[in-house]
């Protein structure tokens, strides 16, 4: 692209002409603020009127939203200029602020965003003063009905973010404009709640949600709770967390394994366990394996479809019931965990399963109702999981416990029958990664040796779709994976006409995997704002990734079927992966009578 | 039916033919009269379909058939005195027809040829009956260009728009003009957009022209939304092929061979009439492939608005269109470039495309020569409010508001003095008294701190509060912004606040200063057009009647007596009979007096200001101070 001169207060500036007027401003080293606007801006609204600036021509002054105005429509040569700091643009920054202040809650000091609130952030940017158009505020609405995700009107500014995340990651659409005028807001179909809407509980629309208008359902009251009833606390922790927590801490996204310095933190707030839910991911590996194998020698449905992200189950049975004999009946790790915590370890240490509670940190939504699905309640109906966290509630345990996270040491995870795990397990955090352990394993079972260079590399990368041919002893295993909804339709298709060339298929429910899920610290430019590079919305996830690949790399065990404890575990309580005692336990079934739109 | 029009041939002999049944039609050929009855909108509400009915059947009891046709018309614009049945070739109108009217009609009209008097109209300032249309003050200094064959054809078939100038241009630009002469054309013609803004036609067409693509659309914008406005829905109502015929000759000039007319679902007769002449066209061969075999291909579709007044916004409606929720999308990318599904589109209004047809057949030299320098044409105005010809009117550019209102309009009813007139709808502004002679074009309109807009012109008199006017727009505003900008969904709402407390009397002169501030921001702030004119009644009223906003702030008085919080019911004591209507009129309770003994008081803390005892008394007791 060809440069264009634009003049921004009155100096020229080269800037490449396909930029729009914000991404100039921005590259020549000045900060508008912004709200709607979203990484490249590419389906931005140009609608909070946050990043107007006055355009100059000879026509006289008009202002424009510098984050779609193209710099080609406004090139120096044609007389135009460009004021950002004017009293018309600074007034009418400012004015859009405060008129979105008048219609907000502004209960900043319970809002779950506090201190991660852009619109707090801009309004200090634009010089917002207090009370300064008061009146009616909207009709809002505040829906918890859902396991994941929590909707508070009265802090949404309708930025259009949500709406479109929902879209460009799941292809789904489930939130939208509703009512007109004043009475605006954003939601379902007919303002109704999550929980009456084919809504997957990703959690992605709260990552880029600006305000806390969508937050995450939060559970730390329950884990409370049972800490003060005495109950056998346990904690496990998701590969991607670790991954992560450490940016809730002023780190810099995929600067630290925040492993150690997460273990010792839950050891002081009061878990009487602390594992690792690898343990798990590896169980899964050893059953979601079997499973495969054994759908290829009995000549059973194929493709198999794995079963992890409890966000694309529940869009398996909205949208696509009809492939449920795909999906492996593995539970995800966390739940397979939970319940061998309630089964085998209660018993080892003499526990009553009533008396364990099992708390997930996840980076995840979607597992929250995933923990309370009444078929994943293995032992005496109870639940596997009784509460599940998010990285971002972590965060908030740690914080209140009044630890300095740079102050903890490093600390391992208990070594208690559930301790040891693979580094096959640890890649379960990023798409592709669940394949690969995967087929480390089946490797080793179709030819009894393990594969040479251990990595995968075809399945690994964030590509939204991959494919590959995998060769073992002979067999040639064609799989495929897909993260995002939007990414996976077209291999669900597939299946269903028929046509789908593979045996096994990975499907996680958001883009890139669990590193970026709808549970993990949020990525705000505006916020990070001189710490993270301008491009970090395109790094971030690999970042991430990039972490857990060198846990794998550095851990002694790389296969889950050498996990000592997994061994010992099948070897004293399972038996035979896919047997009786693990089809009790490990396996789920899933639900076709879901309704998408219940009364 | 029509035989195919395949051919230019085939044209012209089809006008040929309809022109001959058309002349024969209204001159009264053979003896033969005809009848028409208003169908349009407005006098369909006032029963014209039951008249019609109700004429077919006298007629046809007295056997009348071979020596009376009738038929209905779109609408004759004089809507406050309709509903209207017109009889050539003597071209006596009758106005404010009832259905009980139809036997005089038939037996001494149409039976003896005898005037019907009583159902004549009457000159409001000489008392003089008046027989024929063209005779009435309204109509006398219209000229007709959009409203070409409105009231005259019967818009149910393409043989009356045929034998009435239809497709003549259609034909002219097909077989004796390139795409870019017609562009040309347009833009000699110096045709404006007549939505509103009032781009150039022509050029907006060579924008669109300019861009290489392989679908092009033409949009016809039949979202009318200006309350009081129909000057679109007659159009259509009237004369649907003329605004068809326009739409392809924009589509033939720039390249689009599809066209979209978004029209209001609150204009099922429009819609119907649209439909029906769409499926006719196709029918014969006037859209589809190869049209007067020639290499032009066009096809029109039809869309229904929800009724949202945002959707007249065309970006919004390209949105609608598509299926979406309608709301603008920011510009550029401008539609002529990046529109309909992405590709160049032009949206042009009713009015735009039904001056066209005209422009084509005289010249764009001699279409030049109505209007002023830089507003060419005429321009429709739906006349309301208070004045005493409510209705449609076709002006010249330039006419002055004088002759509009006082001239056209026939002045305020009840002597009353004239206070403001608000064109341009909620986006307008109000110009007042000393604004009269200013010549109705864009340009001036806008110099006024008014604007052109789609042609609402509400007329106010002295007891119109202007204040409250600039709430009624804001109210309207606010339900009808799309709620996607911040200074439009929020700003609107707190201005209406802002105008509530004027209105009630707890407003300071901060608030106005406030006003006037927030006015200033979503004007320049908003994204598109309706936020950015949304403050507009509130600036120009400001601007004209600053006197009234004071004394609505400063003395806690509504001069007009409008605004309930600020007016009082009171009884002179020298005045009141002491009857005791009033007291037994009051629904609260809150007169007392004695009767024949003590006058009545009306107690104000528990008054409920509606007026019921002021209505009721005989003796004019009772004013509003």
């Amino acid at each position: 692209m060809e440069n264009v001169n634009i003049n921004i207060e009155g100096r020229i500036y080269s800037v490449p002409g396909n930029l729009t007027v914000l991404e100039a401003a921005r590259k020549v080293g000045y900060n508008i603020p912004t709200l709607c606007y979203w990484k490249n801006g590419a389906n931005s609204l140009a609608s909070c009127r946050v990043c107007l600036v006055e355009l100059r021509t000879q026509r006289g002054s008009r202002l424009i939203a510098s984050c779609v105005y193209p710099v080609s429509d406004c090139q120096a040569e044609r007389g135009f200029e460009i004021h950002i700091s004017s009293p018309m643009a600074i007034n009418a920054r400012r004015t859009s602020v405060e008129l979105l202040l008048s219609n907000h809650s502004q209960n900043c000091q319970t809002c779950v965003k506090n201190g991660r609130c852009e619109l707090l952030h801009v309004a200090d940017l634009v010089g917002a003063r207090d009370h300064q158009f008061e009146g009616e505020k909207s009709a809002s609405t505040y829906d918890e009905a859902a396991p994941g995700i929590v909707r508070d009107t009265s802090k949404c500014i309708l930025c259009g973010r949500c709406i479109e995340r929902c879209k460009e990651a799941q292809g789904i659409g489930i939130l939208g404009f509703e009512k007109r005028g004043f009475q605006t807001l954003v939601g379902p179909a007919e303002n109704r709640s999550f929980s009456k809407v084919p809504c997957i509980q990703c959690g992605q629309c709260i990552e880029v949600c600006p305000t806390g208008a969508l937050s995450e359902h939060r559970e730390i009251g329950k884990v409370d709770e049972a800490i003060q009833q005495g109950k056998f606390v346990v904690v496990q922790t998701a590969p991607a967390v670790r991954a992560a927590i450490s940016e809730e801490f002023g780190h810099k996204i995929g600067s630290e394994n925040g492993t150690g310095k997460m273990v010792a933190a839950l050891h002081r707030l009061g878990f009487k366990r602390v594992f690792d839910t690898n343990f798990g991911a590896d169980l899964t590996v050893m059953e979601e394996s079997q499973e495969l194998l054994n759908r290829i020698s009995s000549k059973g449905v194929l493709p198999q479809i794995t079963s992890c992200s409890p966000g694309w189950i529940n869009y398996l049975e909205y949208f696509y019931s009809d492939l449920i004999p795909h999906v492996s009946t593995c539970k995800s790790p966390h739940e397979m965990e939970g319940a061998i915590l309630k089964s085998y370890f209660a018993k080892c240490h003499g526990l009553k399963p009533e008396d364990v509670f099992v708390v997930s940190i996840m980076p995840c939504t979607a597992k929250k109702g995933e923990a309370k699905r009444k078929e994943n309640a293995a032992v005496e109906n109870l639940p596997d999981v009784d509460a599940v966290l998010t990285t971002r509630e972590l965060a908030v345990l740690i914080k209140r416990a009044g630890l300095l996270w740079d102050e903890l040491p490093e600390e391992e995870f208990d070594q208690d029958l559930l301790g040891q795990y693979s580094g096959a397990a640890q890649i379960f955090g990023v798409t592709g990664g669940v394949m690969e352990a995967a087929l480390r394993t089946a490797y080793h079972s179709l030819t009894g040796e393990e594969y040479g260079p251990i990595e995968f590399g075809a399945v690994r990368g964030l590509a939204g779709v991959k494919e590959a041919e995998i060769q073992i002893g002979g067999v040639t295993l064609k799989v495929a994976i897909a993260s995002g909804m939007k990414n996976a339709k077209p291999l669900l298709d597939e299946i269903r006409a028929g046509k789908s060339p593979y045996a096994f298929i990975e499907i996680m429910g958001c883009p890139g995997g669990c590193v970026n899920g709808g549970g993990q610290p949020f990525v705000k430019p505006n916020l990070l704002a001189g710490k993270e590079a301008p491009d970090i919305l395109d790094t971030y996830c690999q970042k991430r990734a990039d972490i857990l690949y060198s846990i794998d790399e550095k851990c002694a065990i790389r296969q889950s079927h050498n996990n000592p404890d997994i061994q010992k575990l099948y070897a004293e309580f399972l038996g035979e992966p896919c047997g009786g005692v693990s089809e009790n336990l490990l396996h789920t079934h899933y639900r076709s009578d879901r309704e998408k739109f219940p009364k | 039916m029509l035989d195919p029009i395949k051919t230019p041939e085939q044209l012209q002999e089809s006008i040929s033919s309809c022109e001959e049944a058309f002349q024969k039609k209204i001159s009264g050929f053979g003896g033969k009269r005809t009848v028409m009855v208003c169908g349009g909108t407005g006098c369909i509400a006032n029963n014209s379909e039951s008249i019609l009915d109700e004429l077919k059947k006298q007629i046809h009891e007295h056997g009348l058939e071979d020596k009376v046709a009738i038929n209905h018309v779109g609408c004759f614009g004089f809507c406050s005195q309709g509903p209207f049945v017109k009889i050539y070739p003597e071209d006596t109108l009758y106005r404010a027809v009832k259905l009980s009217d139809v036997k005089q009609i038939v037996e001494e009209d149409l039976l003896q040829g005898k005037v019907c008097e009583n159902l004549l109209y009457v000159d409001p300032s000489t008392h003089q009956k008046v027989q024929r249309q063209d005779d009435i003050n309204f109509y006398k200094k219209q000229v007709r260009v959009s409203l070409h064959g409105c009231s005259l054809i019967n818009p149910d078939f393409l043989e009356e728009a045929l034998g009435y100038d239809g497709f003549k241009a259609l034909k002219k630009v097909l077989t004796e003009m390139t795409p870019q002469q017609v562009i040309d054309e347009v833009l000699a013609s110096g045709l404006r957009g007549r939505g509103g803004a009032g781009f150039p036609t022509g050029r907006k067409w060579q924008f669109a022209a300019n861009v290489a693509s392989d679908q092009k659309y033409i949009v016809c914008n039949g979202d009318e939304g200006d309350p009081g406005a129909f000057m679109d829905r007659s159009i259509l109502e009237g004369n649907p092929f003329e605004v068809i015929e326009g739409m392809m000759i924009a589509g033939y000039a720039f390249g689009a061979s599809e066209g979209y007319f978004y029209v209001r679902a609150e204009y099922p007769v429009a819609v119907e009439r649209l439909e029906r002449a769409i499926k006719d066209m196709e029918q014969v061969g006037l859209l589809g492939d190869n049209i007067l075999g020639t290499s032009f291909c066009f096809r029109a579709h039809l869309r229904l608005g929800a009724g949202a007044f945002v959707c007249g916004e065309e970006t919004a409606l390209l949105n609608s269109i598509e299926g979406k929720r309608g709301m603008p999308r920011p510009r550029p990318p401008f539609p002529a470039i990046k529109g309909l599904w992405g590709k160049p589109t032009c949206v042009n209004n009713v009015e735009t495309l039904a001056q066209v047809p005209y422009i084509i057949r005289v010249g764009a030299k001699e279409y030049a020569k109505i209007g002023t320098e830089g507003s060419k044409g005429t321009k429709v105005f739906a006349l309301g409010g208070k004045i005493n010809n409510v209705g449609l009117v076709e002006v010249p550019m330039g006419t002055t508001l004088r002759t509009l209102i006082f001239d056209i309009g026939g002045g305020i009813p009840g002597n009353k003095r004239f206070k403001a007139i608000q064109t341009g709808g909620p986006s307008g502004g109000c110009l007042t008294e000393k604004d009269l002679d200013t010549p109705i074009d864009y340009d001036s309109l806008v110099a006024k701190g008014s604007m052109m807009g789609s042609g609402g012109a509400i007329v106010m008199d002295e007891d119109n509060c202007m204040v409250d006017v600039a709430s009624f727009y804001m109210d309207f505003i606010c339900n009808e912004s799309c709620g996607k900008c911040s200074p439009c969904r929020i700003g609107t709402k707190r201005l209406y606040e802002m105008l509530q407390k004027v209105t009630n009397g707890t407003a300071t002169e901060q608030t106005l200063k406030d006003m006037k501030y927030l006015a200033t921001v979503i004007k320049d702030g908003s994204l598109c057009a309706l936020g950015q004119t949304s403050a507009n009644p509130i600036l120009s009223t400001m601007a004209n009647f600053p006197e009234e906003y004071e004394a609505h702030v400063k003395d806690k008085k509504c001069p007009a007596h409008i605004c309930k919080k600020l007016m009082q019911y009171w009884i002179d004591p020298d005045k009141c009979k002491k009857c005791s209507k009033c007291a037994r009129n009051c629904p609260a309770n809150c007169i007392s007096g004695v009767p024949g003994k003590v006058p009545y008081v009306i107690d104000q803390s528990k008054c409920l200001k509606c007026g019921a005892c002021m209505g009721g008394c005989a003796f004019h007791a009772i004013e509003k101070r």
